[in-house]
């Protein structure tokens, strides 16, 4: 079954595939992670918001955005990214985003739908009674939000962040559609240069569990420590 | 913005003849269905019978299903599409790697099977948690009067487990169905594949990718309602989950 398994071209692409491929991928998840999760809370505050306009627009986002697989929508924004950057800038002709950037939009829209339900799920977890008391020694919304809601939102709402990181984790793979030199798109060249296509993806499926594997023990143990005794 | 916007192109004929680009994309859409039921039906199947096998107290049987679940959790969905489609006919032996590559609709059947095994993981978690829910009374009660270990969960575990569970379970339901794009990497000619066929040929972008975002938020609408519908039909009375 194995006969013919070449560990060699593992070595001799290791670098390749860890420094490049991986490195890029992690880039990719931390950066969407972040931008995902800030811009996740300002809509779950929208929503969470007394005003309907911007409560109903932030659902219809959050709506949307769930609805639609994450392909179309990076797909979607490999093209229109450049004409987005044109309107903004106002240059006579479309901005060269480039591949990495349209990902990095769309991981970052994409993924902020799904944090926002997260974080809406956390602020709701917190009861009305705070609210009341932060408006009552005189804080604004600003200081009750950022100084007193929010932190414990984050607080209970973390593993299910760091869950959502790891499920991210694995979606940056479809940036193979764009040819990004991402774990897999680094695995699949050396798997067409060398003719290693075994190898090539089973290494990447193993690099991937490894760490996705590890993460979720690793958020499974947080769960239990950071668990509020009530 | 030099684009040249022409929302009638969906009725021109498509280069391949087979009609008009709507009826490519409607084409398209058709295949999306078909694999999102039939790797549905798959990962039922297995994640029920896993999920049955992780609340078994044996100790061996738990292992197996710790490790199938977090082999098919761990990595990711492209990449397990990719083992499917080019690993597997090569690690099997020779004869059978042959009929595997030489297999009519080959893109279709690995999608569908690689979307059950995935699909199915995660089933088996909420067919777990859902029968844990139940009070232990429950299998005590089926053991105390004669029924056995099999019967118990055909007749008490499973039937109330199972309908507790619909809420997330029609929530994967919709995961599958997105999920479904992602066989375009190994030639699934569904909706998303077919868009970016429609764009290459004719250029037209936005026309392209506004239908099948309207026909994916369509799909999904459809398939909300009927789950809701179904929510309701089976909901366990006297559970706080039931609404009105």
């Amino acid at each position: 079954m194995f006969a013919n398994f070449d560990f060699n071209v593992i070595v001799r692409s290791f670098d390749y595939l860890i420094f490049t491929g991986l490195r890029f991928t992690l880039m990719l998840t931390v950066l969407s992670a972040l931008g995902g999760a800030i811009l996740g809370t300002l809509l779950a505050l929208m929503r969470l918001s007394g005003n309907r306009v911007l409560s109903l627009l932030a659902a219809g986002y959050v709506n949307i955005f769930r609805s639609l697989p994450l392909l179309l929508v990076i797909f979607w924004f490999y093209f229109l990214a450049p004409l987005i950057g044109q309107w903004i800038t106002n240059s006579p002709r479309p901005v060269q985003v480039g591949a990495f950037y349209s990902a990095l939009i769309t991981f970052i829209l994409f993924e902020a739908a799904y944090f926002a339900e997260i974080m809406r799920a956390g602020i709701q977890s917190i009861s009305k009674g705070q609210v009341g008391a932060g408006y009552a020694i005189g804080l604004r919304y600003r200081q009750v939000m950022g100084n007193v809601i929010l932190p414990q939102a984050v607080r209970n709402m973390a593993p299910v962040l760091l869950t959502q990181t790891i499920i991210l984790f694995q979606d940056t793979s479809l940036v193979y559609v764009l040819s990004l030199p991402d774990l897999l798109g680094t695995a699949s060249r050396v798997a067409q240069r060398d003719f290693r296509i075994v190898e090539m993806y089973i290494f990447a499926a193993l690099i991937y569990f490894l760490i996705s594997f590890a993460a979720s023990r690793a958020v499974h143990h947080l769960r239990k420590r950071i668990a509020i005794v009530r | 913005m030099n684009y040249n916007w022409n929302w009638l192109i969906y009725w021109s004929p498509n280069p391949e003849g087979t009609g008009t680009y709507l009826d490519m994309l409607l084409t398209g859409l058709q295949w999306t269905i078909a694999t999102a039921l039939v790797s549905w039906v798959i990962a039922f199947v297995l994640g029920v019978t896993v999920g049955v096998l992780r609340t078994l107290n044996n100790r061996a049987i738990a292992f197996a299903g710790d490790a199938y679940v977090e082999i098919f959790r761990n990595v990711p969905l492209l990449v397990q599409m990719f083992l499917w489609f080019f690993v597997i006919p090569e690690i099997v032996p020779a004869q059978l790697g042959l009929w595997l590559k030489q297999m009519p609709n080959s893109a279709f059947v690995t999608a569908t099977v690689c979307l059950g095994f995935y699909t199915s993981a995660r089933v088996a978690v909420q067919v777990q948690a859902g029968i844990e829910s139940l009070s232990r009374g429950q299998r005590m009660a089926g053991l105390a009067v004669g029924l056995t270990t099999f019967q118990v969960y055909r007749e008490l575990l499973l039937p109330l487990g199972l309908r507790i569970i619909v809420p997330p379970l029609t929530s994967e339901f919709l995961n599958n169905l997105k999920n479904t794009s992602v066989g375009l990497t190994i030639g699934l000619l569904e909706l998303t594949s077919r868009t970016r066929t429609m764009q290459e040929y004719t250029f037209q972008v936005f026309e392209a990718f506004t239908a099948a975002t309207l026909l994916y938020l369509l799909l999904n609408l459809v398939f909300v309602a009927l789950s809701q519908w179904i929510e309701r039909a089976v909901a366990v009375p006297g559970l706080i989950a039931i609404e009105k």
